[in-house]
C-alpha cells in the first residue's frame, strides 16, 4: 500500500509534469503561429501553396531593390524587389528604413495580393552599409 | 611597436594566468590556512598586464596607428577623440579584450574579497575562474588579435561605423560587460563550491554581492542599449526581440532568478543545488549568447564582422564550459531531500524563479527556433515581436500579483492582511477605470495589466513608506526594485496601447493633417560638421486639440569614412509624451518619407528601470 505521504507525492509530480506539457505545447504552438516564412521571389514563383499560406500568415520576401523601380507619390511608394531571376511589385504605405535604396538589400513584410504583387506593412533594411541578404549571397556567388 | 608591445603583454597575461593556475594547484595540499601571498602577487601582475594592454589599443587608437589591422578596419584620422577611444570596443577584437580585462579584473576583486572564506573553496574557483581566463585568451591570440599587423601600414583607416559614432557607445558596452562577464565569478565560485564541498549558507554569503553586483550592471546595460536603440534606429521601439537583445536578456533572467533564490539559501539552507545549477547557468547563456552574435549564425542590429572560425571556438569553449560544470555537477553535488513546503516566504521566492526559468525558456526557444528550421527543414522563418507577447503578457500578469503578495508572506506562519489587500485591489481597479476614461477603448489583457501592476506598485510604494518610517532604511531595496518594476509594466503597457503614429510622404512647403495634428515641412539647411555633413529639416507639428507647436529638427547625416547615410531622429519630450519624428530621403522623387510618433510617458518607463536598478545598488550597502 502507499503511504498517504507517497500518494500526495506522487500527484504533486503527476499535476507538475502535465503543467509541464502543456506550458511546453503552449510556448510551441504560438511559436508555430507566430513564426514569419522568409522567400525570395524565385522560391515564390515555383512554390504553389505559398498563396493560400499567405491569406492567413504575414511573409517576408526577401532580394534587390531593382535599379529605377522606386516610385513614389504623396502616400505610397512601390518598387520591384528582384533576385536577377523573377521579380515582385511590392506596394508601400509607410515608413522605409534607413539604408532603402536601389541596388540594396530589401526585406518586405506582409500579404501577396497575387502573385507578382505584394502589399506590404513593413520594410526592413539591415543597419549595415554592406548588407545583403545571405541568400542573395549564395546567387551572386553561384552567378 | 605598438603590435609587439601588445603582443608580449597578451603572452605576459598567459604567462601569470598559467603561473595562478600552477600555484593553486600546488597550494591545495599545503598546510596553513591562508593563501600563499605569491597568489596575490600574480593576480595583482596579471591586472596590470591586461590593464597596461588594454591601454596599449587604446592609444593606438587615439594615435591612429593604421598598422594595426582591428586600428585600421574601425577607425579614422578625423574621428573625433571621443570615439577614437570607445571605438577600441567597437568591434570584434577590442570588445572581446574589453571582456578579458573585466574577467581578471574579476578575478583580482574575488581574491580580495573572499580572504574569509575556506581556502580550498577559493582556490578551486581560482583556478576554474583562470581557466576560464586562459580560454578567452587563447581565443584572442589565435582568432581575434588586436594586434595583428598590416604590411605597409595604410595612410587612413576605413572608419567606425557611423551608427557606432554616439555617446553611448562609450557607455553601453562596458556596463552591459560588467554584468556579463562577472557572472564568470559565481560560475568559478560554483565549481569551487562543488568541489571543495563548501556549506551551503556560507556559500550564499560569499556569492550574494556578486550577483546583486552584476545583476545592477546588466540591467543598466540594457536599459543603456534601449535607450541607443531607441533614438537611434529611428523605429521608436526601444526593445525589438532582436537576437541580440534577447542575447542580454536571458543571463539576466537568470541573474534575477539567483538574486531571489540566494535569499531562501542563505536564510534555510535549502535549494542548494538549484543556486548551484543557476550560477553555472548563468554565465553558460552568456557564452551561449556571445556565441549566437559573434558567429553570424543570427543576422541583428550587432553586425560584428562574422568570422566562422571564431564562431567554431566559442562554440567549443561553451562546449567545454558545459561539459566540464555538468560532470563536476554530478559528481560532487549531494541530492537535496526535496522538503514539502508550506506557504512561507521560500514558496513565494521559488515562484519567481519559476517564472524567471519559463520567460528564460520563451526567449530562449524563440532566439534558437529560426536556426532549428534552417538545419532541419531547409526554411527560413523569423520570430517577431507577436510571439514574445503572446506567451509572456498572460503570464507576467500572475506574476505581478505573487509579486505584490510575496513580500506580505512570512518565513514562518503567514496570514495575508485581507482587508487591506482588498482595498488596494479595488483603488486599483478606479485607477485603471480612470486610464480607460483618459485613452478610451483598452483590450481585457491590458486592462488586467494595468489593475495588476497599479496593485504592485501600490502594495511596494506602501512598503517603502513603512520602511522609512521605522527607519529601517537598508531593507528597503527589495520593495524600490519592486516597484521599479511595477512601474515599468504598467508604463510599458501605457505606451503599447496609447503611442500614436503617422506615416506620410512630404514635399517641402507643404502641410499635411494627421488627425488632430497638422504636420508642415518648413524647410531643409544643410550644415557641416567634422566628419559629417548634415541635412536638417526643419518640422513643425500642431496640436489643433490642445492647442500648441512643437518644432522638429530631424537629420541625415552623411558620413565620408566610411560611406554612409544616417538619420537622426527628433524627439521632443515633454512630461507626458516623446514626440519622435523621423525623416529619410527617398530615391528618384522630391518627397521626403516622414514618421511621426507621439509616445506616451516614455520619460516615465526609463525612469522606472532606473528606480528598479537602484533597487539592486542600495542591496549592495545592506548589512546584517
Amino acid at each position: 500500500m502507499l503511504t498517504r505521504k507517497v500518494k500526495n507525492r506522487l500527484l504533486s509530480i503527476f499535476v507538475f509534469i502535465f503543467f509541464l506539457i502543456f506550458l511546453v505545447y503552449f510556448i510551441l504552438s504560438s511559436l508555430n503561429k507566430n513564426i514569419l516564412y522568409f522567400k525570395t521571389p524565385s522560391e515564390v514563383f515555383s512554390s504553389v501553396d505559398i498563396l493560400e499560406k499567405n491569406k492567413s500568415q504575414s511573409l517576408r520576401v526577401g532580394g534587390m531593390v531593382k535599379k529605377g523601380s522606386i516610385n513614389v507619390d504623396d502616400n505610397e511608394i512601390k518598387f520591384v524587389i528582384t533576385d536577377f531571376k523573377n521579380e515582385i511589385l511590392v506596394s508601400y504605405k509607410g515608413t522605409v528604413p534607413n539604408l532603402f535604396s536601389e541596388e540594396k538589400g530589401v526585406i518586405a513584410e506582409g500579404k501577396f495580393s497575387d502573385k507578382k504583387f505584394f502589399l506590404a506593412d513593413r520594410i526592413l533594411a539591415k543597419h549595415d552599409e554592406n548588407y545583403i541578404p545571405p541568400e542573395l549571397k549564395e546567387i551572386k556567388k553561384n552567378d | 611597436m605598438i603590435s609587439i608591445f601588445g603582443n608580449s603583454l597578451i603572452i605576459l597575461i598567459l604567462l601569470s594566468t598559467l603561473s595562478i593556475i600552477y600555484f593553486s594547484f600546488n597550494s591545495i595540499t599545503s598546510l596553513g590556512i591562508n593563501i600563499s601571498k605569491k597568489i596575490y602577487h600574480l593576480s595583482l601582475l596579471q591586472v596590470t598586464f591586461v590593464v597596461t594592454c588594454l591601454l596599449t589599443l587604446i592609444v593606438g587608437f587615439i594615435i591612429s596607428d593604421f598598422s594595426l589591422t582591428t586600428v585600421f578596419e574601425n577607425s579614422h584620422t578625423q574621428k573625433p577623440l571621443i570615439y577614437k577611444i570607445a571605438g577600441t570596443w567597437g568591434n570584434h577584437e577590442g570588445s572581446l579584450l574589453l571582456w578579458i580585462t573585466l574577467m581578471v579584473f574579476f578575478n583580482f576583486l574575488f581574491l580580495v574579497y573572499g580572504k574569509k572564506y575556506e581556502k580550498k573553496f577559493m582556490l578551486f574557483s581560482l583556478i576554474s575562474q583562470n581557466f576560464l581566463i586562459l580560454s578567452f585568451i587563447l581565443f584572442l591570440f589565435f582568432t581575434s588579435n588586436p594586434f595583428l599587423l598590416i604590411n605597409p601600414a595604410p595612410i587612413e583607416g576605413l572608419g567606425l561605423n557611423p551608427i557606432l559614432q554616439d555617446p553611448a557607445l562609450a557607455i553601453h558596452p562596458p556596463l552591459l560587460y560588467i554584468g556579463f562577464v562577472g557572472s564568470s565569478i559565481y560560475f568559478s565560485s560554483a565549481i569551487g563550491a562543488l568541489i571543495s564541498n563548501l556549506p551551503a549558507k556560507e556559500f550564499a554569503a560569499s556569492i550574494k554581492n556578486w550577483v546583486i553586483f552584476t545583476w545592477f550592471f546588466q540591467t543598466l546595460g540594457i536599459f543603456a542599449g534601449s535607450v541607443w536603440a531607441y533614438y537611434e534606429l529611428g523605429w521608436g521601439g526601444f526593445w525589438f526581440w532582436d537576437p541580440v537583445e534577447n542575447a542580454s536578456l536571458l543571463p539576466w533572467f537568470c541573474m534575477t532568478a539567483l538574486m531571489h533564490s540566494i535569499i531562501v539559501l542563505e536564510k534555510k539552507g535549502q535549494l542548494y543545488s538549484w543556486v548551484l545549477i543557476l550560477c553555472l547557468m548563468t554565465f553558460v547563456l552568456t557564452i551561449a549568447g556571445t556565441f549566437l552574435v559573434r558567429s553570424g549564425i543570427l543576422n541583428s542590429v550587432h553586425t560584428f564582422a562574422n568570422d566562422p572560425t571564431r564562431g567554431l571556438y566559442i562554440l567549443i569553449i561553451l562546449l567545454l564550459a558545459c561539459l566540464v560544470s555538468f560532470f563536476i555537477f554530478i559528481k560532487h553535488s549531494r541530492g537535496n531531500s526535496i522538503q514539502g513546503y508550506n506557504l512561507d516566504r521560500g514558496t513565494f521566492i521559488l515562484s519567481n524563479n519559476w517564472f524567471m526559468i519559463f520567460y528564460l525558456v520563451t526567449v530562449f526557444l524563440g532566439t534558437v527556433y529560426p536556426i532549428f528550421t534552417e538545419v532541419i527543414f531547409n526554411t527560413k522563418i523569423s520570430v517577431g515581436p507577436p510571439f514574445y507577447n503572446t506567451v509572456i503578457i498572460p503570464f507576467v500578469i500572475v506574476f505581478l500579483i505573487l509579486m505584490s503578495l510575496g513580500p506580505e508572506s512570512k518565513w514562518i506562519k503567514t496570514k495575508f492582511p485581507i482587508r487591506k489587500l482588498l482595498t488596494i485591489l479595488i483603488l486599483s481597479f478606479v485607477l485603471n477605470l480612470i486610464i480607460s476614461v483618459i485613452f478610451k477603448s483598452t483590450s481585457l489583457i491590458s486592462n488586467l495589466i494595468f489593475i495588476t501592476s497599479f496593485f504592485l506598485i501600490i502594495m511596494s510604494f506602501l512598503d517603502v513608506i513603512k520602511l522609512i518610517q521605522l527607519n529601517k532604511i537598508t531593507l528597503i531595496s527589495r520593495s524600490v526594485s519592486h516597484l521599479g518594476f511595477g512601474l515599468l509594466i504598467l508604463f510599458i503597457g501605457l505606451n503599447h496601447n496609447f503611442s500614436k503614429e503617422y506615416d506620410v510622404n512630404i514635399k517641402t512647403g507643404e502641410i499635411k493633417k494627421l488627425n488632430n495634428f497638422d504636420l508642415k515641412f518648413k524647410d531643409l539647411k544643410l550644415t557641416n560638421s567634422q566628419n559629417y555633413k548634415s541635412i536638417i529639416g526643419n518640422f513643425e507639428l500642431k496640436d489643433n486639440d490642445k492647442n500648441f507647436i512643437k518644432e522638429l529638427k530631424p537629420e541625415i547625416r552623411i558620413y565620408q569614412n566610411p560611406e554612409t547615410l544616417t538619420y537622426e531622429a527628433s524627439i521632443k519630450s515633454t512630461i507626458f509624451n516623446d514626440y519622435y519624428l523621423t525623416m529619410s530621403n527617398l530615391q528618384n522623387s522630391e518627397y521626403y518619407n516622414v514618421k511621426v510618433q507621439v509616445k506616451p510617458f516614455m520619460s516615465w518607463l526609463w525612469l522606472s528601470v532606473l528606480i528598479m536598478s537602484l533597487g539592486g545598488f542600495l542591496r549592495l550597502f545592506y548589512k546584517r
